[in-house]
């Protein structure tokens, strides 16, 4: 068998926050193969963000291992691409520059980047047009709105070409309509990028929509407590969402995190 | 006329109204209930007698713009090296605080007998006094500036697998300029009302100095020259400061149009 792209081995976490001991995970075990969406479900605060920054390296596990292609996790590494829940974009830099700004920061790209500036530019733009801001890259954050600024996240967590691209939620803060529409422009980057995505959410109609397995946590301290492959054709649309399958896909899930939560 | 043009005059028109209107009433109070010179001598009186003192008067205000400046300069060196360490870390922050405001509670004018006894009278007390009295603000404002830094924004740049050192320049440092930029318009003033202080009782050449010596000899309307110099010393050296911010932390003002 091929070594998985992201595997975490018996993970526990614990930490103190404000003085008082979190028991955040317990014993969790997950593999996610190489060019797979992944998404991460359960009650809100339990744990699923902390295991994204157990991948990430931005935290030490307290117990179990963390590895991508087989190595241990120490730190942040280049390999791997965030967006967060909030798109956290600089608002001193343009649309076009926050997309750059991983570039200025991991190598090879860094001692190339004053030097090959006008073809990484060029590749920002490309991934802004994928994502529909064709011409934003020069606006500042303030004038995009909520879900504009998120797709320059996500192009900001792209442009290095990591093999995992890790999101928090990333779409959470959005309304209805522009979630839905994202999820189409996230299904296309996926697809034209063929890393291995890992996202975390509360909303299980996403995590089906997008996802190859969906992973069900319990409450804290979190540990996995339920997988479902999710079979459904690609490329999916938003009209697939009233299929019967995926209905069932989602109550299915949906009740297993009601009987967490008791 | 051009939008730039109009937005030009929009921005010079409304202080320039201002001070035209301040030293008219300034002259026009003084004529209505007859001040007496000695008193309150009116603006074109002190006018006059700079253009009477113009040649005493330039070096002098030359010698107290010089340790102004170099005053701020070291200020700004040492207020941006000890806000950034506080800001960055909390230890340092609750160590050092106390002590901070400590200094800065001290009357800086109760010092200048103490720095004249160390260094004796002249340049060096002036410009320690323009330092020590325009510090404060900047320290605490990068201190700010840094210390609130979205931890959100940190992470962005740690997950990159960023140093600490890039981290401050890609985050830390353009996050905490308009701060800097807003602490270095109070603190350019306070610097210039430092050298002045000392240089009132310790120094032999300064406006300060030549203040002293006119109230001594009753020229009543020279120490008002001397008094307006500063003044627009002052001012022009905020709008260079006021301008680096417009240039530099743009981004931090949006579309307002101050």
């Amino acid at each position: 068998m091929a070594i998985p792209c992201v595997e975490l081995r018996n993970v526990s976490l614990r930490y103190h926050s404000d003085g008082k001991p979190v028991h955040a995970l317990e014993d969790v075990s997950l593999v996610v193969e190489q060019g797979e969406f992944v998404s991460i479900a359960g009650p809100s605060g339990c744990g699923k963000t902390t295991i994204l920054r157990l991948i990430s390296g931005l935290m030490p596990a307290t117990r179990g291992q963390v590895c991508i292609d087989g190595q241990p996790v120490a730190g942040p590494q280049k390999r791997v691409g965030m967006a967060f829940q909030n798109p956290s974009l600089l608002p001193w830099r343009s649309a076009l520059e926050n997309v750059l700004l991983p570039l200025e920061v991991v190598q090879p790209h860094r001692a190339q980047f004053s030097a090959r500036r006008k073809t990484y530019e060029e590749e920002a733009r490309r991934l802004l047009h994928i994502v529909g801001l064709d011409g934003f890259a020069d606006k500042p954050p303030y004038q995009l709105s909520g879900g504009m600024q998120q797709r320059v996240a996500l192009c900001r967590a792209l442009i290095h070409q990591p093999e995992i691209l890790l999101l928090d939620e990333p779409f959470a803060a959005l309304d209805a309509f522009t979630r839905e529409e994202l999820w189409g422009v996230l299904q296309e980057l996926w697809t034209a990028r063929g890393c291995t995505v890992i996202m975390v959410t509360h909303d299980l109609r996403e995590a089906v929509f997008l996802s190859n397995h969906v992973y069900v946590m319990s409450k804290r301290p979190g540990t996995i407590v339920y997988q479902q492959v999710i079979d459904l054709p690609r490329p999916r649309l938003l009209a697939g969402t009233f299929d019967p399958r995926f209905v069932d896909y989602v109550r299915q899930i949906y009740d297993k995190i009601g009987e967490v939560r008791q | 006329m051009s939008e730039t043009m109009r937005l030009r005059l929009q921005s010079f028109v409304p202080p320039v109204v201002a001070i035209v209107a301040f030293i008219a009433a300034w002259e026009l109070g003084c004529l209505v209930f007859n001040v007496d010179e000695f008193v309150l001598p009116r603006p074109s009186v002190a006018f006059a007698s700079y253009l009477k003192w113009q040649t005493a008067i330039w070096p002098n205000a030359l010698q107290t713009l010089m340790t102004t400046v170099i005053g701020f300069g070291l200020a700004i060196a040492l207020g941006v090296a000890l806000g950034a360490v506080i800001g960055y870390s909390a230890l340092m922050y609750r160590a050092l605080y106390p002590l901070l405001i400590a200094f800065n509670s001290v009357p800086k004018a109760a010092l200048v007998p103490v720095f004249v006894i160390w260094f004796g009278i002249g340049t060096i007390p002036a410009v320690l006094i323009a330092f020590l009295i325009s510090f404060f603000p900047i320290a605490v404002n990068v201190a700010t500036g840094i210390a609130t830094v979205e931890p959100e924004l940190r992470d962005v740049l740690r997950s990159l697998g960023a140093s600490q050192f890039d981290i401050f320049r890609k985050v830390g440092f353009p996050r905490s300029a308009p701060y800097f930029f807003a602490s270095l318009k109070v603190a350019i003033t306070l610097a210039f009302v430092g050298s002045v202080i000392a240089e009132l009782g310790a120094s032999n050449n300064g406006i300060g100095n030549m203040m002293v010596i006119a109230s001594s000899r009753f020229e009543v309307p020279l120490v008002f020259a001397g008094l307006i110099v500063v003044a627009v010393m002052g001012i022009a050296l905020y709008a260079v400061f006021a301008l680096l911010e417009r240039r530099l932390a743009a981004w931090a003002y949006r579309s307002r149009t101050v």
